[in-house]
């Protein structure tokens, strides 16, 4: 495993641009009071809000968005990974959809991720059922998260080769599949 | 078979049997498993000591496939996950790809819409209650639950000519309207219905056995229930009051007046419980859709997006060139993504869809309860005796092609 260093300072170099004129919803402009360095960028489209966090501030920033009054995003809907594309740079996504039981609003935390340094740390010990969408997100991306108590293939066979849900692994795989 | 506490050699295992762990396999071809679900079970005599769910068996890889066809391709493959609720697999599918595009749907689609999930949900409760019941001895139930689906696949069949796979909500409305006639067949079951529902309850609630075998079995609180994930009725049945339907409304579930049903005990019975007073509550919304149903057009009006009737095509030029276009190029989506959770029989179920622009997704992402309530398991499984796994499991209503895409 390589040093993890900090190359992933997306607060400098944000790759998506918000769209002109809309201003941040009430809960990313209180999320941006009272922890600005955990944002490098919040975008309002179609009704959803999505912050971008550094790959660094995501289990400060989870945990602090689940028990805050006013935030109480307890409920982990869903994590998934995304692949830019192999020419893309930084070329990972990781979303996290968070919802609240209490207040029923949601948000989409993301964290992206270059490929020579593809980790993040697990957010399992925020919510348990991170377990299992940790690894399918591994499973099918490559993406390691560090601190994950059993990170382990879960739809694909263990011997499998690659990470199937990548842009440059082909549909139909690499043929002959072979046991040995 | 692994011996986990060192026993000295002076006593033999076989003086004390009990004393020694056993690890085996429940599964992949394990009938209660309702499909192929393996468990790796660490038991301690009767009593499981530990359970770890193998999934992956039935995986085809369908997020990728997603990615390699055009949005409305997409509809087909998503009947195939969650097969005992296809129509509540195409509403949500349909409704990010119609979100992506900002499509306003007419009320007439989306009344259908609810009134053709309703019925799906009542089909896959029937299909649950049976298989619940089977695995725990009364097979009875099983017989009857699918003598009242049969009825409602007939209907579907109806509306969209496939009884399992129907793909029939499209992006921007519906395949087509429903036939003439259909409202009328639709009553007819619902008069029949509720007596079929209190046949399964005096044969299910009131027998002894089987509320010996699931009440106080599987246990969660609604604290746990929420930090593993769990929804639908799973989670109500631990006694929070949750229901996307109602936390955030889509298809004008926002007009209707149901219950959202819940128990406290956050056992297997209470897990029963909900969903037989669930397929109540879809009863009673099925009624209100059919009284809300008015004539009208059943498909957007955005030619570019949803293909022309068929009569159109045949006269008029530009028809014919749209229908053309979307057939073979297929239609641009805005770049962006969603996010899009919808109540389906067994819980959240959520698509997440990332447009580059393009007629093809880049990504989609769905987010199947049944994949997050089997996590749950080692949880609900913990000091539990085997026979339980099985009441367990079914009280989970899991189905394998959503939990392995």
């Amino acid at each position: 495993m390589e040093a993890r260093d900090n190359q992933a300072g997306h607060a400098d170099n944000p790759t998506i641009s918000s769209p002109a004129g809309l201003t941040p919803s009430p809960l990313a402009a209180a999320l941006q009071r009272e922890h600005p360095e955990w944002i490098s960028e919040v975008i309002e489209a179609l009704g959803e809000t999505t912050i971008i966090v550094p790959r660094e501030h995501i289990v400060a920033a989870c945990a602090f968005l689940k028990i805050a009054p006013g935030f109480e995003f307890n409920f982990l809907a869903d994590l998934c990974g995304f692949d830019r594309g192999p020419e893309e740079e930084p070329r990972f996504e990781v979303n996290y959809h968070l919802f609240s039981t209490i207040n029923h609003r949601r948000v989409r935390l993301k964290v992206i991720l270059s490929e020579d340094d593809i980790h993040v740390p697990t957010v399992s010990d925020i919510w348990r059922t991170a377990n299992w969408h940790e690894r399918e997100t591994f499973d099918l991306f490559g993406v390691i998260f560090d601190g994950h108590p059993d990170l382990r293939r879960i739809l694909l066979p263990d011997d499998w080769q690659g990470h199937a849900l990548r842009k440059d692994f082909p549909l139909r795989g690499y043929e002959p599949y072979s046991l040995e | 078979m692994t011996a986990t506490i060192t026993i000295p050699p002076q006593f033999e295992i076989v003086d004390r049997p009990l004393d020694t762990q056993m690890t085996i396999s429940m599964g992949p071809q394990h009938p209660s498993t309702h499909g192929v679900l393996r468990l790796e079970l660490v038991l301690d005599g009767e009593m499981v000591v530990k359970s770890t769910p193998d999934i992956g068996y039935l995986h085809t890889g369908m997020e990728k496939l997603f990615e390699y066809r055009k949005y409305q391709q997409g509809i087909v493959i998503t009947d195939r996950m969650d097969y005992l609720n296809p129509l509540g697999n195409n509403l949500v599918y349909v409704m990010a790809v119609e979100k992506l595009l900002q499509l306003e749907i007419p009320e007439r689609a989306q009344t259908i819409r609810v009134l053709m999930c309703e019925l799906q949900r009542i089909a896959s409760h029937l299909v649950w209650l049976g298989t619940h019941a089977l695995d725990l001895g009364a097979m009875t139930v099983f017989f009857y639950c699918f003598r009242e689906r049969e009825k409602i696949l007939n209907l579907i069949e109806a509306a969209s000519g496939g009884r399992l796979t129907p793909s029939y909500f499209r992006i921007g409305g519906l395949m087509m309207d429903l036939p003439s006639g259909f409202e009328r067949r639709v009553k007819q079951f619902q008069d029949d219905f509720l007596q079929a529902l209190g046949e399964f309850k005096r044969l299910v609630t009131g027998n002894r056995i089987f509320q010996k075998r699931t009440q106080g079995v599987g246990y969660i609180s609604a604290a746990d229930a929420i930090d593993w994930g769990l929804s639908g009725p799973c989670l109500r049945g631990s006694g929070l009051e949750l229901d996307i339907r109602r936390a955030n409304p889509y298809t004008g579930y926002e007009h209707y007046d149901f219950e959202v049903v819940t128990e406290s005990d956050g056992d297997v019975w209470a897990r029963y419980l909900v969903r037989m007073r669930e397929m109540e509550e879809s009863h009673k919304i099925v009624n209100q859709a059919l009284s809300r149903l008015t004539p009208g057009p059943v498909k957007a009006d955005a030619p570019k997006v949803v293909l022309p009737d068929r009569e159109a095509m045949k006269t008029h030029m530009d028809a014919l060139i749209h229908h053309f276009l979307i057939v073979a190029e297929g239609f641009d989506v805005p770049a962006g993504e969603v996010y899009h959770p919808i109540e389906a029989s067994k819980g959240e179920l959520g698509v997440y869809i990332k447009s580059t622009g393009g007629p093809k997704p880049a990504r989609v992402h769905f987010r199947g309860p049944s994949f997050v309530n089997l996590s749950a398991l080692p949880q609900l499984a913990r000091g539990a005796m085997v026979a339980d796994i099985v009441a367990i499991i079914g009280s989970l209503d899991i189905v394998l092609g959503e939990i392995d895409r």
